[in-house]
């Protein structure tokens, strides 16, 4: 094996476990050690200009190309096939949808990073990992749209196939996942080792409020019913305490109170 | 356990508690997390202390601990309370203190001692081979090798030293010093002792142990008015903040409250709101202005014509057409307006002369004890002159007379205020009164009267003890006079009416200040108006501004004369609160004997800082104003139209000023050569003086002989901030790189000085040694040969006190001092061990002599009735009378570090004392034994308290200060009964256990005890307010008639038109020439700016601007503020670099483009370092310049009189003083902004 080194089983094969291990484990760390850390470290304050437009188009566009990524890549080839999509119809959403959202995000990041680097006061206080971060999204944006170029080449759906096996038996430990991208052109694999390289800077840049923004709208929506949130130091619930000082008093049913604190 | 797994917790039951209908709801969540907010918050400990740059805010803070490490600082609020019906003192503090923790580990904090390269190798060289002494001599004796050090000061090259290696090196130079030249060459300063009083007194300790000279800070930082010793013989005594409160009428006078004073500014905010109406005046729109009822913005430095203008309204409307009840009494008792005073006659002219005296008189009027110190008036029963009691003759040589009492020779006197009444004048006569508005030149505002004013006096003549007649007047009719009002008796250039064009009407005044006249008699009438109804509750709260001009005497006696017209001095919520600089040094009579080493030997060497820093950075060399610009044309005949330098080589000569050094001969040979000669010593100097075989230094300051040549500096910054002539001092102390660019009196061909020897060349480099303490890396430090670290006042044990509140509160080491450094006492101390190690190399017990100037509040200050100088042959040299004593003071050099640490001898033989007055201090002495121990070494010290650590020194001083131990309290106001014949030790009476100690002020800020060393009193009815002593209590003012003196009839006060006051516009210093104006010859754009320098909102008095907070506040670096309009005319927009240079050198700044600022006005504010992102200047070559940069000191000669009652000298009390204000420079854009960052050039290298 040694004497047969292959780039594209490091990359490919094993890469994406390394990737998503520094990906786990550093954002675990991160939470745990650094928890005032994690934060999206907006520069609202220092200047409003450029953000709004920067932002929204960048984020919608990002938002769905990241869907689009997940649903398209890791949807389940018998899935497809038993839904009846054909691989050309899927090729062809993801190219209609995909395109103009990376176009978005493209303009929208090109202004952000325009924003970070040429306005002193968000620059003065930008770190390193800031602009950096900017620019690999920057640049994985601008490589990704460039594959279309390939895959109008290929509208059948062909090489799409090929993209979602290897995700799948990435996901599914399948060891020889990385032959089945071996020979497809180099923008993708460009895209893929880019796209493994940020997730694993991932833990380490302001990327980390992605998590909380996926977990926020849960909270908000779903595990949320009151509009005043206020945090307990009780170590009994007030129902149960209620209920004591009803019982004290002697007092049931609707005659019972409840009393301030 | 992990903020993951707490949260990851879908699983848990979690019933949501709800209340408000479901619109809240109440979780459990984990809250772990806000302790990371308490803990940012929480702290070890928690530490009493304060800030001690220059500030009279006096705060204390409690500064806060943890883990070893000082991490924030907040406001102490635990003052003692003020009376019912009077808000507190607390909160007392500002951004400036509360920034302060930053210096503490900060970058810009010395670390370790620092010695400059070229010096350190050339004293390990020689060190190698020699013995200290001889290698200190080794270096100095090698020209080549000295410029080469003394060049590279200011241009880095710093290394690490050790303690023990740098003490050396300065013992070494000391030693050497005081053995070539003599000790008095080893000058030392530090400012404003108050501030943190045994970091002072250490350095001073050790300087006066030594023989070296202590320099004076109030009057060379131009905070000293030298109006209030004119006026009280008291030398900025002043209401505490508090009294504020009680004020009827508060003006604010070119001081800025809420910038400045902050922390006493919420007692002005309260006393509005009590009702208090308040004008402020200020040519800018400052902070204090939105407080005003009415704001009044004359143009900067016509204070004086403003203030006589109200003055000409109070007295028409208060004094002559009706006589306020109170305010005539207030005159008849309280002020010298009933005196008489001489009519001479000049040229055909009568002109105000000396004040009549008992022993003008036939009999003497029965006085036999200084007849000729004792002043007189008519007493208005007996219609006779009468000597009434009170006056200075009284003071000295009797007892019991020297009081405010209504009587004379024993029997009630009422003194008569005027002549005016039929009857009570002889003759209407015309007196000549000099005017001095026709002087003004470039902005200021020309008037056409004539110089000499002839006003209609009513006079008495009187019958002399010579027989001859004398014609007189009262001070009041020549006061009233002297204000341009019509008295009915005709004549010319008085005025009944305000609308009249003629001098010192609101009308005319108008044209000078561009105040409108309405608003001036408005203020005027509300002013006086007040008084009257409250007895004296109208109160004018001065900032120093006023008082950096070089007439500022005239802006301070204008503002004085309307309040004692007005009876307000001495009366609570009345009189002149001038809050600059001076920071009351509360326990000064303690601590005296502890800074000055009174307890081991007397008199301390003290000296005028401003005349010996014009005279050793040559910037009499420099000078272009003559006497005679500024002389009266009334002036008695004389030899007046000399040089400044002439005025005050006359003065020091006649024994009016200190001199530093003293003789040309080094003392230390003197007393050899007398001993010799069998002779004792004052006879023998004069008799070599008078021959001329001896030479006092003044007279040649630049022989070699007579540079200063060690300067230690510590608890300043005085080449950043207060070095007036800042690049003189680089040309001639320092011997560097420099940005002078005129030329001197030589080269220009100007009218040389008659008195002192002029040298072709001028030396560059006097000193051989400058030795800068400092926390942080100062613009002072990086021109320093040596610069050790000192702690920062988080990290020392130290007193403070102020003059805006009563209390006395600690500094305290909170932690120990950071990195190498050490508190001043300790350094001073390893000096001292350093210095008695190496010194017997060349010096045993020696034997100095001590010259000493004719002092305020001695005997002395009846030494000179008249002006005669010995050199000229007008009387011979008497010293102690005609001419400074000579005292001999033997120096056990090589025992200084045990006399620096224990209390001497002298308390227990001499007793201690203050301002006139001397008590027993033998308990006291005997309680610090027993508290802080005796000393067990055989040696001088054994059996003496000892002075180990700065708590001691702090114990000492405690327990000797009538304000901190109310035994002494009593005893000194015991002793001040015995001059004044009145009962005052009920002032303090019940006190006698009352002792604050160190541990007392730690725990809480006291409030101190009366003390006759200060005219106010502590008490629960009245707030401290000063002059109120003389006023309730009838202690006369220190002065020459023993009340306020508003007519000064010194000689040069007369000669220079000073006898009343008058306007005095600023004075032409002719520091824009067309050489120096090329932006004018090539008509490019500029504009010419008055150059102002107030204090800032973003450093000065509780922290440096090299403060990082402060400057993130600020712009970051220095700037300068200018108004729209000549911001236009130099073709500049805010933010923009500009230059602003003179003659005296040139400085770079951003500006600052506002609203707030007069037109032709420049405002660079105070003390911004050269060290923070100051470009160079494309003038001078040099980096950027520091305020002084532009500006040049100027001596006035009435601040050099001497022996002449309150005006006599006293350390920081008078003397000459630097003003800067009346300084105009060119500002235009800078072209291009270099930064001067390259690495050094060859030109250090060559120079090494």
């Amino acid at each position: 094996m040694f004497g047969n080194f292959d780039i594209n089983f490091v990359i490919f094969g094993i890469m994406p476990y390394v990737a998503l291990t520094v990906f786990l484990v550093g954002s675990v760390a991160r939470y745990e050690r650094d928890p005032f850390t994690w934060k999206s470290s907006s520069s609202q304050l220092l200047r409003r200009k450029q953000l709004f437009w920067g932002s929204i188009l960048f984020h919608v566009g990002i938002l769905t190309v990241f869907f689009g990524h997940l649903v398209g890549l890791f949807t389940p080839i018998w899935v497809l096939d038993a839904l009846g999509v054909p691989y050309g119809l899927k090729q062809w959403m993801a190219v209609l949808i995909g395109g103009p959202a990376g176009i978005a995000a493209l303009v929208g990041s090109t202004m952000l990073l325009h924003r970070r680097l040429a306005d002193p006061r968000i620059r003065v206080t930008s770190t390193a990992p800031d602009i950096l971060i900017m620019a690999l999204i920057w640049l994985q944006l601008a490589i990704g749209l460039l594959t279309i170029t390939q895959t109008l080449q290929h509208m059948d759906g062909a090489e799409m196939v090929r993209f979602m096996t290897w995700s799948q038996s990435v996901v599914t430990w399948n060891i020889n996942a990385w032959v089945t991208v071996v020979d497809v052109h180099w923008l993708y694999k460009l895209h893929i080792f880019l796209g493994l390289i940020i997730t694993m800077l991932f833990p380490f840049t302001r990327l980390v409020h992605i998590w909380s923004g996926f977990a926020a709208p849960f909270r908000y929506l779903l595990a949320r019913s009151g509009y005043q949130l206020v945090r307990s130091r009780r170590r009994r619930p007030l129902e149960a305490r209620r209920q004591a000082f009803d019982k004290r008093q002697g007092k049931t049913g609707r005659t019972a109170t409840t009393p301030a604190e | 356990m992990s903020h993951l797994l707490d949260r990851l917790n879908f699983f848990q039951s979690n019933k949501l508690e709800k209340f408000s209908d479901g619109w809240g709801q109440t979780t459990s969540e984990n809250r772990n997390w806000e302790d990371t907010y308490r803990n940012r918050w929480r702290h070890d400990k928690i530490v009493r202390s304060t800030h001690g740059v220059n500030c009279t805010g006096s705060c204390s803070w409690k500064i806060y601990v943890k883990s070893g490490i000082v991490t924030w600082e907040t406001q102490q609020t635990d003052y003692p309370r003020t009376r019912a019906g009077m808000p507190n003192h607390e909160p007392r503090g500002c951004a400036r203190g509360a920034s302060y923790s930053w210096y503490l580990y900060s970058a810009n904090r010395v670390k370790n001692p620092l010695i400059r390269g070229a010096l350190m190798r050339a004293w390990r060289q020689m060190r190698a081979k020699m013995a200290p002494v001889a290698a200190w001599a080794a270096i100095q004796n090698d020209p080549a090798l000295r410029v080469s050090i003394t060049k590279t000061r200011g241009k880095g090259g710093f290394v690490r030293a050790t303690w023990d290696e740098a003490t050396e090196i300065v013992a070494a130079a000391n030693a050497y010093t005081a053995k070539t030249y003599g000790p008095d060459r080893v000058f030392g300063f530090s400012p404003i002792p108050a501030m943190s009083m045994v970091s002072y007194a250490a350095g001073t300790r050790y300087l006066s142990l030594l023989g070296g000279t202590c320099m004076s800070f109030y009057d060379w930082y131009c905070d000293l008015p030298p109006a209030s010793p004119q006026t009280w013989g008291e030398q900025t005594d002043v209401p505490e903040s508090a009294d504020w409160y009680n004020a009827g009428f508060l003006m604010l006078w070119g001081s800025n409250v809420p910038q400045t004073r902050t922390p006493d500014a919420h007692f002005y905010t309260e006393v509005r709101y009590r009702g208090t109406k308040s004008a402020v005046v200020s040519p800018d729109y400052s902070e204090a202005a939105k407080f005003g009822d009415i704001w009044l913005n004359p143009q900067a430095g016509t204070d004086a014509a403003l203030a006589m203008a109200m003055g000409h309204v109070i007295l028409r409307e208060y004094h002559l057409d009706r006589q306020a009840e109170y305010f005539e009494d207030y005159a008849r008792k309280y002020t010298d307006m009933p005196m008489l005073v001489r009519l001479d006659e000049k040229d055909g002219h009568l002109v105000p002369g000396r004040m009549l005296r008992a022993d003008d008189f036939d009999d003497k009027l029965g006085e036999t004890n200084n007849p000729d110190w004792k002043t007189v008036a008519y007493d208005e029963a007996s219609a006779q002159i009468v000597a009434p009691n009170g006056s200075i003759g009284f003071r000295w040589g009797e007892e019991g007379k020297w009081n405010l009492e209504q009587r004379a020779k024993g029997t009630d006197a009422q003194l008569r205020l005027s002549q005016i009444m039929d009857g009570d004048h002889d003759e209407v006569v015309g007196v000549d009164f000099p005017y001095f508005g026709g002087a003004a030149t470039g902005d200021f505002v020309k008037c056409d009267h004539p110089e000499v004013l002839t006003r209609n006096i009513p006079a008495r003549r009187v019958t002399l003890a010579d027989g001859s007649s004398a014609l007189v007047a009262t001070v009041f009719d020549l006061f009233c006079a002297n204000y341009g009002l019509d008295r009915g008796l005709g004549g010319e250039w008085v005025s009944k009416d305000f609308e009249d064009d003629s001098p010192y009407t609101p009308a005319w005044a108008e044209k000078i200040t561009g105040v409108e006249r309405e608003k001036i008699i408005a203020v005027a009438r509300e002013f006086a108006g007040n008084a009257e109804k409250t007895r004296g509750k109208s109160m004018v709260i001065l900032g120093a501004g006023l008082n950096h001009w070089y007439h500022m005497d005239m802006n301070y006696r204008g503002i004085i004369n309307m309040l004692v017209i007005c009876g307000c001095i001495g009366q609570e919520g009345g009189g002149w609160s001038h809050y600059v600089g001076q920071e009351k040094l509360r326990p000064q009579t303690g601590w005296q004997p502890l800074a000055f080493a009174l307890d081991w030997n007397r008199p301390p060497r003290h000296m005028n800082s401003t005349s010996a820093w014009y005279a050793h950075t040559d910037q009499w060399r420099y000078e272009t104003l003559r006497a005679g610009e500024i002389l009266s044309p009334t002036a008695p005949e004389g030899d007046w139209d000399v040089s400044l330098i002439d005025y005050n080589i006359r003065a020091e000569r006649m024994g009016w000023l200190p001199s530093a050094p003293q003789l040309k001969t080094n003392p230390l040979e003197v007393s050899k050569a007398a001993k010799k000669s069998g002779k004792d010593i004052p006879a023998y100097v004069a008799e070599q003086l008078k021959s001329g075989a001896l030479q006092m230094s003044c007279e040649d300051p630049d022989a070699p002989e007579n540079w200063p040549r060690n300067l230690f500096v510590w608890r300043s910054n005085l080449l950043g901030s207060s070095g007036k002539g800042h690049e003189y001092f680089l040309k001639h102390l320092l011997g560097t790189d420099h940005g002078v660019m005129g030329k001197d009196l030589g080269e220009e061909g100007g009218v040389m000085p008659k008195e002192a020897v002029w040298h072709d060349e001028a030396p560059k480099g006097k000193l051989d040694l400058l030795v800068t303490i400092d926390f942080r890396m100062s613009t002072t430090c990086v021109y320093s040969d040596i610069v050790l670290p000192t702690a920062s006042w988080y990290e020392k044990d130290d007193m403070n006190t102020s003059d805006m509140h009563p209390f006395i509160h600690p500094l305290q080491a909170a932690v120990d001092p950071a990195y190498e450094s050490k508190s001043d006492w300790e350094i001073f101390k390893a000096i001292a061990a350093k210095f008695s190690e190496v010194a017997p190399e060349v010096l045993g017990v020696e034997t100095d002599i001590v010259q000493l100037p004719l002092l305020h509040d001695t005997p002395g200050e009846l030494a000179q009735a008249h002006v005669k100088d010995w050199k000229k042959g007008e009387c011979d040299l008497i010293p102690g009378k005609t001419a400074p004593n000579y005292v001999a003071v033997e120096r056990d050099y090589p025992n200084l570090y045990n006399k620096f640490t224990s209390v001497g001898p002298l308390l227990e033989k001499l007793g201690n004392g203050g301002k006139g007055i001397n008590w027993n201090t033998d308990e006291e002495v005997q309680n610090l034994r027993n508290l802080n121990g005796t000393v067990l070494n055989e040696g001088v010290s054994k059996g003496q308290p000892k002075l180990d650590t700065a708590i001691d020194a702090c114990e000492m001083i405690l327990m000797l200060a009538p304000e901190t131990n109310g035994n002494v309290a009593v005893k000194a106001w015991e002793e001040l009964e015995k001059p004044t014949g009145r009962h005052h030790a009920h002032l303090a009476e019940g006190e006698h256990h009352n002792k604050i100690r160190f541990r007392d002020i730690a725990a809480q800020p006291r409030k101190i005890i009366s003390s006759p060393t200060w005219s106010g009193i502590e008490s629960d009815k009245v707030s401290y307010n000063a002059g109120y002593t003389n006023v309730h209590e009838l202690i006369p003012w220190r002065t020459l008639t023993g009340r306020q003196q508003l007519y000064q009839d010194h000689l040069w006060m007369r000669a220079f038109g000073e006898g009343f006051v008058s306007y005095r516009p600023p004075v032409d210093l002719k520091t824009i020439t067309k050489a120096v104006n090329n932006d004018a010859a090539e008509g490019s754009p500029h504009v010419v700016l008055n150059f102002i320098t107030p204090h800032q909102k973003w450093g000065i008095h509780s922290t440096y601007t090299d403060n990082l907070l402060m400057l993130t506040l600020n712009r970051g670096g220095p700037v300068v503020w200018m108004s729209e309009i000549d911001a236009q005319k130099a073709g500049l927009v805010d933010n923009d670099w500009v230059e602003a240079y003179n003659i005296n050198g040139a400085l770079t700044a951003r500006v600052v483009v506002s609203q707030r600022i007069k037109q032709g006005t420049l405002f660079m504010y105070h003390a911004q370092e050269k060290i923070v992102n100051t470009p160079g200047s494309e003038k001078t070559g040099n980096r950027g310049g520091i305020h002084n940069s532009v500006t040049r000191t100027t001596l006035k000669p009435t601040h050099m009189i001497g022996g002449y009652a309150q005006l006599s000298y006293g350390f920081n009390y008078y003397g000459t003083v630097g003003s800067n204000r009346d300084e105009f420079v060119i500002v235009r854009k800078m072209k291009k902004i270099d930064w001067l960052d390259q690495p050094a050039t060859g030109k250090v290298e060559a120079a090494e």
